[in-house]
């Protein structure tokens, strides 16, 4: 199970722009490296990454072999009412993982 | 005549070699941290953005998990790690009687598995090792450095010292002519730094990854074209220990970012 880091905050007012921030452990091979001797390693990459606020799909990114380890994925989105975001990371050798956090709008 | 142009030739090559700076004054201090660009001190300002803070979360999940054939977890003895392992780090590395040497975080969780929970060692840069060294580390963050209160230890760091201030390698560099007489300047555009290891184990932006200080001594050490200690030997645990000694009284940052 990889870990990830959430940062969404607790309470907001409605109509608030808020930042949310996102962090997963991934080791994003590149797959164009090779071993000492010579072989390739395989490509193991985050391909695309969801975050659904109370269901809708509110942000979506795809990503690439050339984006860092443990890819930090940072946006904002307007607050509107209380609820859930669920995140979700899918990649290659059939990686895929979820996180949520929860949000108090007033 | 020859005795005047050589004293002349004197006067020109002492004005040609920067004054050498010896030791760092305990007032001019600085952490790695305030040689960073703002964009990679915000990473380390920000836990959900410290990717070391996942493998502090990785470290805390095997803190709890029962093995070895002792059946036990590192929680089993040691109770409440924000108890237990608070200041822990800021004292490695540490004289271990049994062994008659100074071990270094990492040996010691090795220690421990061997002699409590009966597990094999885990290896050097192992993600697991890391994971555990950087939970525990972590519980000793805004701690001061106080390693070498230990006498035991003093002959350990007089020969760190000697290493440390000893030409080695093709580059014919010891560490002291970057780390105390050049701190102020740049390398190939990056800053040198002063060598305080105060965020270790540290994520560095280049290895991807974490890494303890003894990889980054090995990188160092390869970087003046001399051969590196293999991980663990007693060398390196030396020199992390007059390094350490040497940042006395300065704050952990543990796991902290480096560029």
């Amino acid at each position: 199970m990889a870990s990830a880091l959430i940062n969404v905050p607790k309470k907001a007012k409605r109509g608030d722009v808020i930042e949310i921030k996102t962090l997963m452990s991934h080791i994003m091979e590149s797959g164009f490296r090779h071993t000492s001797a010579g072989d390739l390693v395989p490509r193991d990459i985050i391909t695309s990454f969801v975050c659904r606020y109370n269901g809708a799909e509110i942000f979506r990114a795809d990503l690439f072999p050339a984006i860092a380890a443990n890819p930090f994925i940072s946006f904002f989105t307007v607050a509107k009412d209380s609820g859930k975001f669920e995140f979700e990371w899918i990649g290659d050798n059939g990686f895929a993982e979820t996180a949520s956090a929860a949000i108090t709008v007033e | 005549m020859r005795l005047r142009s050589a004293i002349a030739f004197a006067a020109i090559a002492l004005a040609a070699c920067p004054v050498l700076a010896g030791e760092i004054p305990p007032d001019q201090r600085r952490s790695g941290t305030s040689f960073m660009a703002p964009a990679t001190r915000a990473i380390q300002d920000d836990d959900t953005a410290n990717p070391g803070m996942l493998f502090a979360l990785d470290g805390e999940k095997l803190w709890n998990k029962k093995i070895g054939s002792a059946g036990k977890a590192c929680a089993d003895c040691h109770g409440d790690v924000a108890e237990s392992m608070k200041g822990v780090a800021a004292r490695y590395p540490a004289f271990d009687k049994a062994q008659g040497r100074p071990v270094n975080l990492e040996q010691r969780i090795n220690l421990c598995r061997a002699n409590h929970q009966r597990a094999s060692p885990l290896a050097y840069e192992s993600h697991d090792l890391l994971a555990l060294e950087a939970f525990v580390a972590k519980q000793s963050r805004d701690i001061a450095i106080s390693t070498g209160d230990d006498p035991q230890l003093s002959p350990f760091i007089e020969k760190g010292r000697d290493l440390f201030m000893q030409r080695q390698g093709q580059l014919n560099l010891s560490c002291a002519n970057c780390h105390d007489d050049n701190w102020d300047r740049k390398l190939a555009g990056s800053a040198i730094t002063q060598a305080h290891p105060t965020g270790y184990p540290i994520y560095r932006l280049e290895w991807q990854t974490l890494g303890s200080l003894q990889r980054r001594l090995r990188s160092c050490i390869s970087g003046i074209r001399a051969q590196p200690y293999d991980y663990g030997a007693l060398e390196l645990v030396e020199l992390e220990l007059y390094l350490m000694s040497r940042a006395r009284g300065m704050k952990m940052e543990s796991p902290a970012v480096r560029p």
